[in-house]
C-alpha cells in the first residue's frame, strides 16, 4: 500500500506573533510539522507496518521545510519530496494543492494523507482541493480509519457528532486529533531519516508555469487582535463572590 | 451581479448557521446593490423555503433530489458548482461548519476560485470586498483580497448577528443532473443528549485537569444544565480520557465563540485561549491567583472550584427560580 502524505511546516503553537510592516514575521520562530499533519503521518505509517508499501511525504515550502519532512523520515516515512519555487512562495492554498496533485499524479499510490488544517492559516482547504484536483473522493476530519479490500471506513467529525463513510481507493483523508497517538522519532530512526531520499522539485520539473498556481487570494496585511480589557477578579467570601458574578453576568454583560 | 449564499440543511432541519450567513450577504447585497440568492439543495426540502424567505433573499433556488438525502462532497459539489455557474455571482457564502468546510474548498478548486475560509468580517469598499480572517489561531487577525471573478468565503459560527428582512423571496426550481457521490454515508452518529452544539453555544462550561478527575465532569455537567449551555474541555481533560475529544476547545480543538464561556480548572494555556478567546464574556475559576486565565477572564473567581461552582449553581437556581 503506497501512501502520500502531504505535511505542512508551521508555526510552534507556542509562538508568539509578531507583526512587522502589516506581514506576519518568521524572525526566530520555532518551526514544527503542523501537529494534524503528524497524525496523517503517524496513520499512515502504521497502514504500511501493517500492508507493506511505502509512505511518501510530501510538502510545498522553502528551505526549512527540509527539517520538517526529515523529521517524518525519522518518525518512519520512506522518502520525501519537497516542491520548491520562487513562483510558489506567494501562492495560496489552491496554488499548494495544483502543485502537489500534479506531483501525486505522477506517482503510484492508493492513499493521499494530510491534516484537517494547518495552524498557521487555519484555512482547511487543501485536501478537498487536493481531491478535486486527482479526482477522487474525500474524507475530511477523521477519528478513525479502517482500510481493507481497498475500500476505506472512515469515521468524520461533524458538527454535533461523527458519521461513517465508506469509498474505495484512491481518495484523499484529512486527519483529526483523536486518529491515534503520534510516536516520538527513535534515535535510530533519527540516524536512518538522514540516509533516505529527499529530492527537491521545481515548478518547470513538475511541467507547471508560475501562472498555474498563482494566487487568487492574497494576504494584504495582518495585525495583532485587540487586546481584551483587563478583567476583574472578584474577592470575598464564596457566597459573596457568587452573588456578585451571577448579578455580573446578568446586568452587566447580559449574558445569562 | 448577486450574491449565493448554500442554505445548510441537514436531515431536513435548517443549521442555525444558515440564518446567520444569510444574514449577512443581505447585509453585503445592500450594501454592494446586488440581489441576494440562496441554493437550497436535498431531499424533501422545499417546505423550509419559508424559513428562509423571514431573512430577505431575492431568490431561493430549489434542489430536490434522493440522491442529496445525505450529504456527499460530490454531489453537493456538482450542484453547487451548476448553480455557481448559471448565476455567475460576485460572492459565494457558506458557513464554516463541517459541511461548509467540506464543500467550498471543492468547489472553490473546480471553478478555479479563491477562497477566504473561516471569516469573522466581510466588507465592502464600494468596488471590492475585504475578508477578514483569524490567522494563527487567533494571535492575529488578516485581511484577505480575493481577485477572482467568483470570491467565495466561508463564516465562522456565531459571529455573524441573525437579521431579519424583507425581499422578493421567489423560489424557483434548480434541477441540475446530480452527479454519484464516490463515498457513501453508513452512519450517523448524534452525540448523546440534548445539549446544544459547542460552536453553536450561547454559553459553554468548560472544564480542565483542575477537576482531578473524570467524575469532576458531572459537576460542569450540572453547572451547564443551570444555565443551558454546552459542556467543553481543556486538551489535558481530554488527554487524561475524561472528556471525548469532541469537547477539546482550543487550536487543536474547537473554535467557539459563544456570549458566555466558563472555564473550570483551566490554567488558560495559549492553545486553549486559541480556541475561546473570541467569546464575549469569559469567567475563569481558578485556586491559583498567578492562573493565566485569572488575567484573560472578565470575572475571575480566585478558588476551589469545589466550593466555588456548587454555590454559584445554587445561585443560578435561586435567581432563575
Ligand atoms: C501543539 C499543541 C496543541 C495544543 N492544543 C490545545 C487545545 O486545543 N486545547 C487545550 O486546552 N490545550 C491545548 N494544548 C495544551 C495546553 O498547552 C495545556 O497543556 C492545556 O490547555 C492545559 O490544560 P488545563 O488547563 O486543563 O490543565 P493545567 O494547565 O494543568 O491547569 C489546571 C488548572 O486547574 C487549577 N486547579 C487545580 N485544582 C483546582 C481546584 N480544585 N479548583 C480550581 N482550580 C483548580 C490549577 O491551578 C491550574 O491552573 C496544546 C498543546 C500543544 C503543544
Ligand atoms: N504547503 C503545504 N505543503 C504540504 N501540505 C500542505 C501544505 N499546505 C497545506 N497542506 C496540507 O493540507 C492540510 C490542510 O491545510 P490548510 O488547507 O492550509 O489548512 C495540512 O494539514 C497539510 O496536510
Amino acid at each position: 500500500m503506497n501512501i502520500v502524505t502531504c505535511i505542512k511546516q508551521t508555526f510552534d503553537t507556542e509562538a508568539k506573533i509578531v507583526i512587522d510592516n502589516g506581514q506576519v514575521s518568521t524572525q526566530g520562530v520555532n518551526l514544527i510539522v503542523n501537529p494534524y499533519d503528524e497524525y496523517a503521518v503517524e496513520e499512515s505509517i502504521r497502514l504500511k507496518e501493517k500492508n507493506g508499501g511505502e509512505v511518501v511525504v510530501v510538502s510545498v515550502g522553502g528551505d526549512k521545510t527540509q527539517e520538517a519532512l526529515r523529521y517524518c523520515l525519522a518518525m518512519g516515512a520512506d522518502r520525501a519530496v519537497l516542491i520548491q519555487d520562487p513562483a510558489l512562495e506567494q501562492a495560496d492554498n489552491l496554488g499548494c494543492a495544483v502543485a502537489m496533485a500534479k506531483l501525486i499524479s505522477q506517482m503510484e499510490y492508493d492513499l493521499v494523507f494530510c491534516g484537517k488544517e494547518a495552524v498557521d492559516d487555519g484555512a482547511a482547504q487543501v485536501p478537498s482541493m487536493l481531491a478535486e484536483k486527482l479526482d477522487l473522493p474525500q474524507a475530511n476530519v477523521l477519528t478513525a480509519l479502517e482500510i481493507a479490500d481497498g475500500q476505506a471506513t472512515a469515521t468524520r467529525e461533524i458538527d454535533g457528532g461523527s458519521e461513517v463513510l465508506e469509498m474505495k481507493l484512491p481518495a484523499v483523508l484529512s486527519a483529526q486529533k483523536g486518529l491515534n497517538e503520534v510516536r516520538y522519532p527513535s534515535l535510530p530512526g533519527i540516524m536512518k531519516a538522514k540516509r533516505k531520499e529527499l529530492k527537491v522539485v521545481s515548478l518547470a520539473d513538475l511541467e507547471l508555469s508560475a501562472e498555474d498556481v498563482a494566487a487568487k487570494t492574497e494576504l494584504v496585511a495582518a495585525e495583532l487582535p485587540p487586546a481584551r480589557k483587563a478583567g476583574r477578579v472578584l474577592s470575598g467570601e464564596i457566597d459573596e463572590m457568587v452573588a456578585e458574578l451571577v448579578s455580573l453576568l446578568k446586568d452587566e454583560a447580559k449574558v445569562i | 451581479m448577486s450574491i449565493v449564499v448554500f442554505a445548510e440543511q441537514r436531515g431536513g432541519a435548517l443549521r442555525k448557521i444558515t440564518f446567520e450567513v444569510i444574514s449577512e450577504g443581505k447585509r453585503l447585497a445592500t450594501a454592494a446593490g446586488d440581489s441576494l440568492k440562496v441554493l437550497l439543495a436535498g431531499d424533501n426540502v422545499s417546505g423550509l423555503a419559508e424559513e428562509l424567505k423571514k431573512f430577505g433573499p431575492d431568490e431561493i433556488a430549489v434542489v430536490n433530489s434522493d440522491k442529496l438525502a445525505d450529504y456527499t462532497t460530490e454531489s453537493y459539489a456538482g450542484v453547487l458548482t451548476d448553480y455557481v455557474k448559471q448565476e455567475n455571482p460576485s460572492l459565494v457564502l457558506l458557513g464554516h461548519s463541517a459541511i461548509g468546510k467540506d464543500l467550498a474548498p471543492r468547489v472553490t478548486a473546480r471553478l478555479g476560485a479563491g477562497l477566504v475560509s473561516d471569516c469573522i468580517e466581510i466588507n465592502y469598499d464600494g468596488g471590492d470586498f475585504s475578508f477578514i480572517h483569524p490567522i494563527y489561531a487567533g494571535k492575529a487577525v488578516a485581511t484577505y483580497k480575493v481577485n477572482s471573478a467568483v470570491k467565495i468565503a466561508t463564516l465562522r459560527p456565531n459571529i455573524f448577528a441573525m437579521e431579519e428582512a424583507e425581499g422578493a423571496a421567489n423560489v424557483v426550481d434548480f434541477a441540475p443532473e446530480i452527479a454519484a457521490s464516490r463515498t457513501t454515508v453508513k452512519e450517523v452518529i448524534q452525540q448523546a443528549g440534548d445539549r446544544p452544539e459547542l460552536t453553536e453555544a450561547d454559553i459553554i462550561c468548560s472544564g480542565g485537569r483542575g477537576l482531578g478527575n473524570p467524575e469532576g465532569f458531572d459537576l460542569i455537567e450540572q453547572l451547564a444544565d443551570a444555565l443551558g449551555a454546552a459542556v467543553g474541555s481543556s486538551r489535558a481533560a481530554v488527554d487524561a480520557g475524561w472528556r471525548d475529544h469532541q469537547a477539546q476547545v482550543g487550536q487543536t480543538g474547537k473554535v467557539v465563540s459563544p456570549n458566555l464561556y466558563i472555564a473550570c480548572g483551566i490554567s488558560g494555556a495559549i492553545q486553549h485561549l486559541a480556541g475561546m478567546g473570541s467569546s464575549k464574556c469569559i469567567v475563569g475559576i481558578n485556586k491559583d491567583p498567578e492562573a493565566n486565565i485569572l488575567t484573560v477572564a472578565d470575572f475571575g473567581i480566585e478558588g476551589d472550584l469545589y466550593k466555588v461552582v456548587p454555590a454559584l449553581i445554587e445561585k443560578l437556581k435561586e435567581v432563575n427560580g
